[in-house]
């Protein structure tokens, strides 16, 4: 019953903050909504017990990520107008035609029962819980190479937005119009 | 009353997939571009929770923490990357850097 509730609300939340994203015709709105995606995404998280992945997505996406976007639109300015008419020829009624075949696709393999999300033993899963302590159980014994990596794939990151930022000073290049 | 299942976050996290989807191919500002792949991200997660706790174990979760990381260096480069070119271009829309060359 509450779960409905908050499916019901957060869900809406999430797509209305897609929608805001896609259709916004000012960037600062469209960061809005996808921060208000991101938070509603972070209580259907809560509720689905997965709670260090709530707390690390509003800490992460919500204040980071979204930080640095703002703080990139800030940059770059957002008064300049955007010219959304298509350029690659029939791209979107292709997509568009693609996009009717899959969902109708989908619709007839769900409606034949193909798909369903009950348990193969017949009861109800017990909803793993993801505190903190058992999270990082996981993370820090099965799955530490991983951490290691991707501890390295942050590190290549850093320093390579390092890079692209001090590139000019370094190499004019000859050829700059 | 109708029990949510991890079915309807699937659905929904579909949804949250396309409307990403939409905005990458509608959208010229290579901004809002980046936010609209944040977005697909962010469905695809969901389905890692949900699927997660259909099959009753931690591992979904754990594959959304990779996720997180990936879509953060992911931003940091690509943002750089917007940077960088606005500040020879003057521009944020990818349809005027069409020319392959510096």
């Amino acid at each position: 019953m509450v779960e409905l509730v908050i499916f019901v609300l957060m869900g809406a939340g999430t797509l209305a903050g897609g929608v805001t994203v896609v259709l916004a015709r000012n960037p600062v709105r469209s960061a809005l909504g996808l921060l208000g995606a991101l938070v509603s995404l972070a209580v259907i998280y809560v509720v689905n017990l997965a709670h260090l992945v709530a707390a690390v997505q509003v800490v992460v996406y919500a204040g980071a990520v979204l930080t640095l976007f703002l703080f990139v639109i800030m940059f770059i300015g957002v008064d300049r107008q955007e010219d959304t008419s298509e350029t690659i020829p029939l791209q979107r009624k292709l997509v568009a035609g693609l996009a009717t075949v899959v969902a109708l696709g989908g619709a007839v393999l769900v409606s034949r029962g193909r798909f369903t999300w009950t348990p193969a033993s017949g009861e109800a899963a017990e909803i793993p819980n993801g505190t903190v302590q058992a999270l990082g159980g996981e993370l820090f014994t099965t799955w530490v190479l991983g951490v290691e990596v991707t501890a390295l794939l942050l590190t290549i990151a850093a320093v390579g937005a390092i890079a692209l930022a001090f590139h000019r000073r370094s190499a004019e290049s000859p050829t700059e119009d | 009353m109708p029990v949510v299942t991890p079915g309807w976050y699937m659905t929904l996290a579909a949804v949250l997939f396309v409307l990403g989807m939409t905005g990458v191919l509608i959208r010229r500002n290579a901004l809002v571009m980046f936010m609209c792949v944040e977005l697909m991200l962010n469905a695809v997660n969901l389905t890692f929770v949900a699927a997660g706790r259909a099959a009753g174990v931690l591992d979904g979760q754990v594959a959304v923490f990779f996720v997180l990381v990936v879509a953060a260096a992911e931003v940091v480069v690509g943002l750089a990357i917007i940077v960088a070119i606005f500040r020879r271009r003057e521009t944020a829309s990818v349809d005027e850097l069409a020319a392959l060359r510096g």
